[in-house]
């Protein structure tokens, strides 16, 4: 039975699962919630995601929430290497990039990503000095990057994991926004998106963020 | 072999975090206070451990670790790794689940509460009670699923300690110190969880570490 995932392609959090089902080659079916018309807070869904957020995800029984904890189910279930978790000191990097993905990437990235694109769709107006402050904060985190990444050719180490695919979805946002030139002060972060952004699972699901229905 | 060194200061909820994980999984470390009134953390020396220079940071032989909650983990892997569940793949997305949801569910609206009320009067400012009030609502929409979780099983991921649950430690002991505990009464198997974890004599060491001296 294909695995199930709740939840717009577009939305990151959703992609980010996604990224990791297509990396293990794993089959699975993306149920659409149309959060537009609240049905992310109806009971059916509240029953997957108590928390009322996409993406809730379903293996059979199980049912999980959280995307970086559907995404570690899904890598160690597929026997991928992206964790490392046979390994005390790799492991170890692997998920300090993951919480600095989330604390210091994603976490000024989301306010963009609204203010951008979520908001004038709802028919608001951008609020700049709130895109300007992340704006500058994105900065600093970059500048963390561009000295680890100008070390080692991947964030934990010299092996890609999943703490550099977890940036995807953010960072597919702010490749395509008003934003991208925020990037051109860092060489090595430019080139390590780049590589992250070939990856095959990665354009894949770039193709599902892009479709209507997403 | 030379213990573990802990850096940062017990005021920091986050590193306290670790320290509940480190008591736990008996771990050998030491604390190693880090001076923030000097600006010790930026200094070089530190901007080594953490490049953010932020507390925590850990220190493992050549092996430095930073973010809390990755801190928690490598110390569950090293030293407890029951804590984790990582051969098991449900209890393992179970303990993952639950560890996101603390930092994205219950940390977060926490921490505005523990700055307005403990850390802005220390730093000379007020508390902004808006803030306060607003992320008290929110916490007891985040309760409700805890209460309704904690009917059900024993643990927040299942009927096993795990370092999900730890990871709630440290910030729930502050927000005992605030005069905002009772919103925890409404709870009672939120509160028989926490009563539990009281007992256990890692908790009650880092309470005690977390006491304000005389």
């Amino acid at each position: 039975m294909a695995m199930k995932v709740y939840g717009p392609a577009m939305s990151t959090n959703v992609a980010r699962v996604l990224v990791c089902l297509e990396e293990v080659g794993a089959e699975y079916e993306v149920v659409p919630v149309d959060m537009t018309t609240g049905e992310h807070k109806s009971p059916a869904h509240d029953a997957r995601n108590p928390f009322g957020q996409v993406p809730a995800f379903q293996d059979g029984d199980l049912i999980l929430y959280e995307s970086r904890a559907i995404s570690k189910y899904i890598l160690r279930k597929g026997g991928s290497d992206l964790l490392r978790e046979s390994n005390l000191a790799e492991s170890a990097m692997v998920d300090v990039w993951l919480e600095v993905e989330s604390g210091h990437f994603s976490s000024t990235m989301s306010p963009i990503i609204f203010q951008c694109l979520v908001v004038p769709f709802l028919g608001g107006e951008t609020d700049t000095k709130i895109v300007q402050e992340n704006l500058e904060k994105l900065k600093t985190a970059l500048g963390v990057y561009e000295a680890r990444l100008s070390r080692f050719k991947y964030l934990a180490g010299d092996f890609v994991s999943l703490a550099d695919i977890s940036h995807f979805p953010a960072a597919y946002y702010l490749l395509g926004g008003s934003h991208a030139s925020v990037l051109d002060a860092y060489p090595h972060v430019k080139a390590w998106l780049a590589e992250v952004m070939d990856r095959p699972s990665v354009r894949k699901v770039v193709e599902l963020m892009k479709l209507p229905s997403a | 072999m030379a213990p573990m060194k802990l850096y940062g200061a017990v005021l920091s909820w986050n590193v306290t975090r670790c320290a509940t994980a480190l008591e736990e999984a008996g771990s050998d470390y030491e604390i190693v206070p880090i001076n923030f009134a000097t600006a010790e953390h930026k200094s070089p020396e530190h901007l080594a451990r953490n490049p953010f220079g932020q507390v925590p940071a850990l220190q493992d032989g050549d092996l430095y670790v930073f973010e809390s909650r990755a801190i928690c983990k490598y110390a569950a892997r090293k030293n407890k790794p029951e804590l984790l569940r990582e051969g098991n793949l449900e209890e393992s997305a179970m303990v993952d689940v639950w560890m996101e949801v603390e930092a994205n569910q219950y940390t977060s609206v926490l921490n505005p509460i523990l700055f307005q009320v403990l850390i802005s009067p220390m730093l000379g400012g007020t508390t902004d009670q808006k803030v306060v009030d607003e992320n008290l609502e929110k916490l007891k929409k985040v309760l409700e699923v805890y209460e309704a979780r904690l009917t059900k099983f024993k643990y927040l991921a299942g009927d096993f300690l795990s370092l999900a649950d730890l990871n709630h430690v440290s910030v729930t002991l502050c927000l005992l110190a605030t005069p905002y505990a009772s919103v925890l009464d409404a709870y009672p198997h939120v509160k028989a969880w926490w009563s539990s974890l009281m007992e256990r004599p890692s908790v009650q060491k880092v309470a005690v570490m977390m006491k304000p001296s005389a």
